[in-house]
């Protein structure tokens, strides 16, 4: 074998190892005796464009079957969870939004009722709040799907899916915006209500939206569905049947895709979900095609949803009424953007020292919350969420931990891709919908 | 509460630098600064130095409401060992912990999936807080537990002292596996009996367990393009 500039060779106890640094596949292969040497690991990611984002896989490979898949993460750990030990209860959500970055709004749903779980005011938390909650919730759901059509799309080679799947969780994106002033990461959902009312053109665009989606979800349905490439690459790929979905902890789509319709919205409800009509869509393959079945009906069980929270939207306050918890601004569009209403600045700051005491303290120190742990979980769009939330009685979370649905849907990767081919592996953890992000916290 | 960095041996927060770097000046930290020069423990809420009084855990007294009675009296008489396995029942805000012994965890797992009046399929979730200065057993496990059938949950929990290992459950519940990794990494808990446990979120070499009480936050040395610079609390201090 000639040593090409790809591939650079060593002997090893094992024989031959070749560390390939990109390009020319023949030279190396056409080097290995097919007698004595047929497997072959393989290192992909943890920069790879189909691994979303920084998963890492070793697989070892023979010919083109994969003998031995290994997921390995960590690559984004940033310390969120020992980092919320050190700030409020109500800073906490500025964290939790940044775990899983296609999902904000259902994480910080999920801290937010497992902190006023903890303070025992969940029945306290207003209608109009919870409204607005199961309405964003639903939209983060369509527009995290979309974000898995789109990836999943390009990776399967439907590169048309990515360009319009972007675009349309773009309109999701700018109803977020024109909320709480930031397309992602937002921070909107607070323990005891939220950071800002919804305006009148918030909701005016959602009804837009309602109206502009189910229109193009027909044309991606009529490229996708009918396309022979994309079954292909979707049917009998990277099968998980229920018995091996509840041993490994799938939930979300992947278990519906095998038959269990688990949905923890209607199974175990949380922010009023047992009023609105809706469906838990299911298919029987249990493969690729089966998940990307029940995410489509999903998307339009989802806008069902939003459309049935539009409707019962009325105006009225959306923190809990009392003081002690609810955020003490009275948030005013200003010349310079949002902030504190002058009328209120000069209250707290001319007449009512007591105001501006509550005020500060409430802002700097934070709020008490009950020593006492409890678990909450949320149908976030990959699966179970849930949130262990654990006080000592103080200001800031003893510990929280995520139970992110990303992390434990990846220890499907092995049962899916060993004996199958490499390319399907990519199906397979695509069809798992993994957020490095949220997996790696 | 006060949290002091660089108490534990098993911390890095000492990490030497052997050599002049182009760091900030490498002056021996103060013993009352604390993060950036911060004045006693840097909380910045005024309730920094209050000692909190950690509360005790009670049993809760019988009944205990809803489906808990029935979760209770279906697992004593599916396990026979069951009153040496139960240390204490507890039900705030409308969930059950059952605090098992360390070494009946795996026992008591199984019949909690498999009898039929419990079926508790679904193993939520895995994870550990560590209540450092309550008492001996630090270290706390919680298994969140969920029966489809039935549409309940339960919370097992399991406490141990520091190097006390606790039984895995995967051979119960797989997908226990990448959560006692994370517990391992994260508090230095060990789980005889888990196939492969090793350092999941953070690099195979690091040292000390970074979600332990005693570890600090930002407490390690922060390399770039070859030059260290010195953790927060051993930099010098402008005033």
């Amino acid at each position: 074998m000639t040593t090409s500039e790809y591939a650079s060779a060593r002997e090893t106890t094992e024989g031959r190892v070749f560390t390939v640094t990109g390009g020319d596949w023949d030279s190396v292969t056409s080097s290995i005796d097919p007698l004595s040497n047929e497997k072959i690991v393989v290192n992909m990611g943890p920069q790879h464009p189909s691994t979303h984002g920084v998963l890492r896989l070793v697989l070892e490979l023979e010919g083109e079957t994969v003998t031995e898949a290994r997921p390995v993460v960590g690559y984004l750990h940033t310390g969120i969870e020992k980092n919320l030990e050190y700030r409020t209860w109500t800073q906490g959500v500025t964290f939790v939004t940044r775990m899983d970055y296609l999902a904000n709004m259902s994480n910080e749903t999920a801290y937010c009722l497992a902190v006023e779980k903890l303070l025992g005011i969940t029945d306290q938390i207003t209608e109009r709040t919870q409204t607005i909650r199961v309405m964003f919730m639903e939209l983060q759901r369509i527009a995290s799907h979309l974000v898995w059509l789109a990836t999943t799309g390009m990776e399967l080679g439907a590169i048309s899916m990515m360009l319009y799947g972007f675009r349309e969780r773009e309109y999701i994106l700018d109803i977020f915006e024109e909320t709480s002033g930031l397309r992602m990461n937002n921070g909107y959902i607070r323990p005891g209500g939220l950071a800002q009312d919804l305006p009148d053109s918030a909701v005016k665009k959602i009804r837009d939206f309602l109206v502009y989606l189910p229109k193009k979800l027909k044309e991606y349905e009529a490229m996708l569905s009918g396309q022979v490439i994309w079954q292909k690459r979707t049917q009998g790929v990277a099968v998980l049947d229920v018995t091996g979905c509840l041993a490994l902890g799938i939930t979300g789509p992947v278990l519906r895709s095998a038959g269990l319709p688990w949905d923890l919205r209607k199974t175990m409800p949380y922010c009023g979900y047992e009023t609105y009509e809706f469906d838990v869509p299911t298919a029987t393959t249990g493969d690729v095609w089966g998940r990307y079945l029940v995410r489509l009906a999903e998307i339009k069980e989802s806008l069902k949803i939003v459309e049935q929270a539009l409707d019962r939207l009325r105006p009225g306050p959306i923190w809990v009424a009392d003081k002690k918890i609810a955020w003490p601004a009275q948030l005013a569009l200003g010349v310079d953007g949002l902030g504190n209403s002058l009328e209120h600045v000069a209250k707290i700051m001319g007449q009512s020292m007591e105001s501006l005491i509550h005020h500060f303290k409430l802002v700097t120190e934070g709020f008490r919350v009950p020593p006492g742990q409890v678990y909450v979980a949320v149908e976030h769009p990959r699966g179970e969420l849930g949130v262990h939330a654990v006080s000592d009685g103080g200001t800031h979370p003893y510990r929280v931990h995520y139970r992110e649905p990303s992390f434990v849907n990846l220890q499907a990767i092995p049962a899916m891709a060993e004996g199958a081919l490499l390319a399907d592996v990519i199906a397979g953890g695509a069809s798992l919908d993994p957020v490095m992000g949220g997996c790696d916290r | 509460m006060t949290i002091r960095p660089g108490t534990d041996g098993d911390v890095p927060v000492t990490a030497s630098t052997n050599a002049d770097l182009g760091a900030p000046a490498q002056t021996p930290p103060s013993p009352d600064k604390g993060m950036f020069g911060v004045k006693g423990t840097g909380d910045v809420s005024g309730f920094g130095r209050l000692v909190r009084p950690r509360p005790a855990v009670f049993d809760s007294p019988r009944p205990y409401g809803g489906y808990f009675d029935d979760v209770y009296d279906a697992l004593e008489e599916a396990y026979p060992a069951f009153s040496e396995a139960i240390e204490k029942v507890v039900v705030d805000r409308a969930e059950l912990t059952l605090h098992i012994r360390p070494e009946r965890i795996t026992d008591v797992c199984q019949v909690m999936r498999d009898d039929e009046s419990l079926r508790f399929e679904l193993c939520s979730s895995v994870d550990a807080v560590d209540y450092l200065g309550s008492d001996e057993r630090r270290f706390h496990i919680s298994y969140q537990l969920t029966s489809m059938t039935y549409r309940r949950r339960v919370r097992l929990e399991v406490s141990v002292a520091d190097a006390v290992p606790v039984p895995s459950v995967t051979g119960v519940y797989p997908t226990a596996d990448w959560q006692e990794r994370e517990i391992y990494d994260m508090f230095g808990v060990v789980f005889p009996g888990h196939p492969n446990l090793t350092r999941i979120l953070m690099p195979d070499d690091w040292e000390g367990h970074p979600q332990r009480k005693d570890y600090p936050l930002g407490g390690v040395p922060v390399e770039y393009k070859g030059a260290e610079i010195p953790p927060p609390d051993q930099r010098r201090v402008y005033q």
